[in-house]
């Protein structure tokens, strides 16, 4: 069993302080990234569980079992760096098996484990070669397998794909995928990448300015975000936000008018808003339709059009001088300076209050 | 006017010599110094000073009659050997321990240590010497062990420290995440890795120990006098041995010359207390 | 799959050992604590004790030849020590010493090394010919100097003279100071152009590239990139050397023993003809006291720049 709790996590350095108040429960079993900007504290989070920074006060217990002030070795966490930290001086083998020598294992056993981890990993003819002989990718294998051979209750992962090339970058991330399917062991896994948390994360833990923001499966934040900024993080490319003045609101639904003049009515939770607050729309570019330039709920100018074959992304700015970014499909023929007409899809609409708070929806569509 | 290949050819060619020439006029007294070695007492007198000679090799072989060379020697290896040591074991916890637990008075610590090693030896040499001469200490070669290590003690703590912090902090983290205990760490993980930093810094304090011609000459007489100390009392007007005087320098230079040689670009380091790298 | 063999057997699993419940905090500040203190233990000793006798003795009549009366004396040792015959010329000799070596080994050091920069053909065997002298010993490389070249009669020198038609020159005897001169310079040489050769090696190729397409030659190159480049490191050396050539010891007492009379006396010889030739402890150490303000001058500034140099790293 491997169950990770985190209570009221707080952590500084000097003055400034990095974790504000984390609280979050992992279970077994589960894939859990740790995602945010730069300087959110997701890789202090993972070295504070891995007992590599020390906690200014908080708790964190594996199997109900304090371990806060444990030195890293006795926690029974392995981790795999960023870096990859292999040992230079030491063989592929050596590097696998340093561990389980320090805990003076019998060798037969430590062989055993060994080959099998490099058997998972495909690292069987690079046993006997030194961390400089290898490539980026197979030394991030060989930092896996590390962690591997230990077999412990959970591994860390520190953006452990931000070094590769992207070719690599989406070869591991199914090999990992793969891995925690094989091993069927509780993972942590940080990462700036979305893409990566949205495609590995059983659970999603986004993470800003020392707080989280929200946890759910990735699917969840990714249609029911808990605020601006979940909402403008998690999607590529990104939520466009155009501010509005709500109208009215009754229960069905309120209505709020935008910059350039158009109402929508969105079918959202009127309870929280007043009649003149300021909101925020957001709308993802899937959810936004180009059509007639006199027809669709407003218009705008076609600023620029990157065509990616599949798809194409418009960037348009409205009349009111806003930015909204739209898909269209991949034979998508208009122009730079063109003027279309937009029509959104409200259901799919998101409407925050003045401090960035979702509102409800009055029924939960999608996933 | 020459092709631009062609004037490149001919400016390196020029530059080229040249550079020999100055190399070689530079070179020349530790040349003269050791063709001298080969040469009798008569021929090494001899006016003018003759490039062309029989070579012997007795100078070498009496090495050990006007004086007992490897008595001097020994005391040379005895004092560069013990001194770098002691002071290794010394240094390099604490530049372990301000590379990697780096803390508020670190860098004031290591420039003050630095500070130390520019005081003048002739500014202390009274308090010592009459220090050293209450404690029986004088001649011996264990004063001159301590006092060696004293003044080497900033540049090997200064040199391990540089090279430590070029190790990647969390190649450690992870030997202390497989379970490594603090000596372990050090011994299985950071001193490999970092061997060859280490190894210039035990040469430059080898050099420096062997070379020093200070307190070698001032607190030894005849028990813990080292090759230095030799070599200056060739200065008496005893009789010009020149040629035996060569030998015994030749002798007593050659090791410290192929350290040199060999780790000239490390040793750069040290030399300029970290300035120019 | 089969990952039975990678199941736990309790590898990991935590004992009751006190080690294990500490805290991390608390071991790092152990471990600083007992791995740094020993060697600044020592070196605090080194500096504290020696340099506060020498203050003490400073202030006292002492000497070796008359134990028992020490009686303080305030700034006597001090007055006598300023005013002994000795010290103005010693003084002197320490400055045109230290002022004449810093300027042949900078300008040359500065020359050699950019000459030494270009590839050609041996360019590492010159490059060691040239960093020997450093690694001689003091007291070879004044005896080398004094017997085998400046000897009036069968030195190299003299037989260079006597080939071109000059009457050669005792050195020792005509110019004392002037040959000391020599002999340092030629030992801190290579010092120069070693620290120069690695400062150039990091000199910027591109910019040099950027220079030479706009039409720069190799004076300008040398005048406008190479020699800013270098200001710092040849401050490095300048510094360095100062702090070392104030001391310098051996080779004079290899070769002229001070004299004549003062005419090679630095500081530094005569502190010790003050303390282990005429035995007046408390003469030497005023004049110990000086030396060491001297020197703290120019290490003040060297350590300024090795700090600015450690942030900047690091």
């Amino acid at each position: 069993m491997a169950n990770l709790t985190i209570k009221n996590l707080k952590k500084s350095y000097g003055e400034v302080e990095i974790l504000k108040g984390i609280n979050l429960d992992i279970k077994d079993h589960e894939f859990v990234v740790f995602v945010g900007p730069s300087g959110c504290g997701k890789s202090t989070l993972l070295r504070s569980i891995a007992g590599l920074e020390e906690v200014t006060s908080g708790q964190i217990f594996l199997d109900n079992k304090e371990i806060t002030e444990l030195a890293p070795a006795k926690r029974d966490l392995a981790m795999v760096f960023q870096s990859y930290a292999l040992y230079p001086h030491m063989s592929v083998r050596k590097n696998m098996s340093f561990a389980l020598e320090l805990a003076g294992q019998d060798k037969d056993l430590i062989e055993t484990k060994v080959t099998e981890a490099a058997r998972i990993l495909e690292l069987g003819p690079l046993l006997d070669r030194k961390p400089k002989d290898l490539s980026g990718g197979q030394r991030q294998r060989v930092a896996i397998g590390r962690s591997i051979v230990r077999h412990p209750k959970v591994f860390l992962f520190d953006e452990p794909l931000s070094n590769l090339d992207a070719a690599l970058r989406v070869q591991m991330r199914l090999e990992l995928a793969r891995l925690h399917h094989d091993l069927d062991a509780t993972m942590i896994y940080v990462t700036h990448d979305q893409v990566e948390a949205m495609t590995l994360a059983d659970k999603v833990v986004v993470l800003n300015q020392g707080r989280i923001e929200q946890v759910g499966s990735p699917m969840e934040l990714y249609y029911h975000p808990a605020n601006q900024f979940v909402a403008g993080f998690l999607g590529m490319p990104k939520m466009s936000f155009l501010p509005a003045e709500v109208l009215a609101g009754d229960q069905s639904g309120v209505q709020i008018e935008l910059a350039s003049g158009s109402q929508v009515h969105l079918p959202v939770s009127s309870e929280a808003v007043t009649r003149g607050s300021s909101v925020t729309l957001g709308v993802r570019p899937e959810h936004i339709q180009v059509t007639g330039k006199h027809e669709g709920v407003f218009k705008g100018r076609l600023d620029v059009a990157e065509h990616l074959g599949s798809d194409t992304y418009c960037y348009v700015k409205t009349d009111a001088k806003e930015n909204l970014t739209v898909r269209t499909p991949g034979d998508f023929q208009g122009v730079f300076g063109d003027t279309v007409g937009l029509n959104l899809d409200l259901s799919q609409c998101h409407l925050f209050d003045d401090h960035g708070q979702a509102i409800h929806k009055l029924s939960r569509s999608a996933a | 006017m020459l092709s631009l290949k062609h004037r490149r050819r001919v400016n390196t060619l020029l530059l080229g010599t040249l550079a020999w020439g100055v190399a070689l006029a530079i070179f020349f007294p530790i040349f003269w110094m050791i063709l001298t070695s080969f040469k009798t007492e008569i021929d090494a007198f001899a006016t003018p000073p003759q490039l062309f000679f029989t070579p012997t090799l007795e100078n070498y072989l009496l090495v050990n009659e006007r004086s007992d060379y490897f008595h001097f020697a020994w005391n040379s290896v005895v004092v560069s050997f013990g001194s770098t040591i002691i002071g290794m074991l010394i240094a390099v916890p604490a530049a372990y321990s301000m590379a990697f637990f780096e803390t508020k008075r670190t860098k004031s610590t290591l420039l003050w240590m630095l500070s130390t090693k520019m005081l003048p030896s002739v500014g202390v040499l009274v308090p010592i010497y009459l220090l050293f001469k209450d404690l029986g200490m004088l001649d011996t070669r264990l004063g001159l062990v301590i006092i060696y290590t004293l003044i080497n003690l900033p540049i090997m703590i200064w040199m391990a420290y540089t090279y430590f912090k070029e190790i990647p902090k969390e190649v450690l983290e992870a030997a202390r995440m497989d379970g490594a205990t603090l000596l372990q760490e050090i011994w299985k993980v950071l001193l490999p890795m970092s061997k060859g930093g280490l190894a210039s810094t035990v040469l430059l304090s080898l050099i420096l120990s062997w070379n020093e011609a200070f307190w070698s000459l001032n607190l030894t007489a005849s028990q813990a006098a080292p090759l230095t100390a030799l070599i200056a009392s060739y200065s008496s007007p005893e009789g010009l041995f020149w040629a035996k005087l060569s030998a015994v320098s030749t002798l007593a230079c050659a090791p410290i010359l192929i350290f040199g040689w060999v780790s000239q670009k490390q040793l750069v380091r040290g030399l300029s207390f970290g300035a120019v790298k | 799959m089969n990952t039975s063999v990678l199941q736990a057997d309790g590898i990991n699993s935590s004992s009751e050992r006190e080690d294990s419940v500490m805290g991390i905090a608390k071991q790092n500040a152990k471990i600083s604590r007992y791995m740094v203190s020993p060697s600044v233990l020592v070196l605090l000793l080194w500096m504290i004790v020696p340099l506060s006798m020498t203050i003490y003795f400073s202030l006292i009549r002492y000497n070796l030849l008359y134990p028992g009366e020490n009686e303080f004396v305030g700034l006597e040792n001090f007055h006598f020590f300023l005013t002994d015959e000795g010290f103005v010329a010693g003084m002197g000799n320490t400055l045109l010493l230290v002022g004449a070596v810093l300027l042949i080994t900078v300008v040359l050091g500065v020359l050699i090394s950019v000459l030494v920069n270009q590839a050609f053909w041996g360019q590492g065997f010159v490059r060691v010919m040239l960093i020997s002298p450093f690694f001689i010993m003091p007291t070879v490389n004044a005896l080398v100097w004094k017997n085998l070249l400046l000897h009036p009669v069968s030195g190299v020198f003299a037989a260079i003279w006597t080939f071109f038609g000059a009457e050669p020159v005792d050195w020792f005897s005509e110019y004392p100071l002037f040959s000391i001169i020599m002999i340092v310079s030629w030992q801190w040489l290579p010092f120069a152009i070693l620290l120069l050769m690695t400062a150039l090696q990091s000199l910027d190729q591109e910019q040099q590239e950027a220079a030479r397409l706009d039409g720069a030659g190799p004076w300008a190159l040398f005048y406008h990139l190479t020699l800013p480049h270098l200001a710092r490191p040849i401050a490095v050396v300048v510094m360095i050397e100062t702090i070392f050539l104030l001391s310098i010891f051996a080779e004079i007492f290899t070769t002229t023993g001070g004299g004549p009379g003062y005419e090679t006396t630095n500081l530094a010889y005569l502190i010790y003809s003050q303390a282990l030739l005429q035995f007046d402890v408390g003469l030497a150490s005023a004049g110990g006291l000086i030396a060491v303000v001297l020197a703290n001058i120019a290490a003040f500034f060297l350590v300024r720049l090795v700090g600015k140099s450690l942030t900047e790293k690091h």
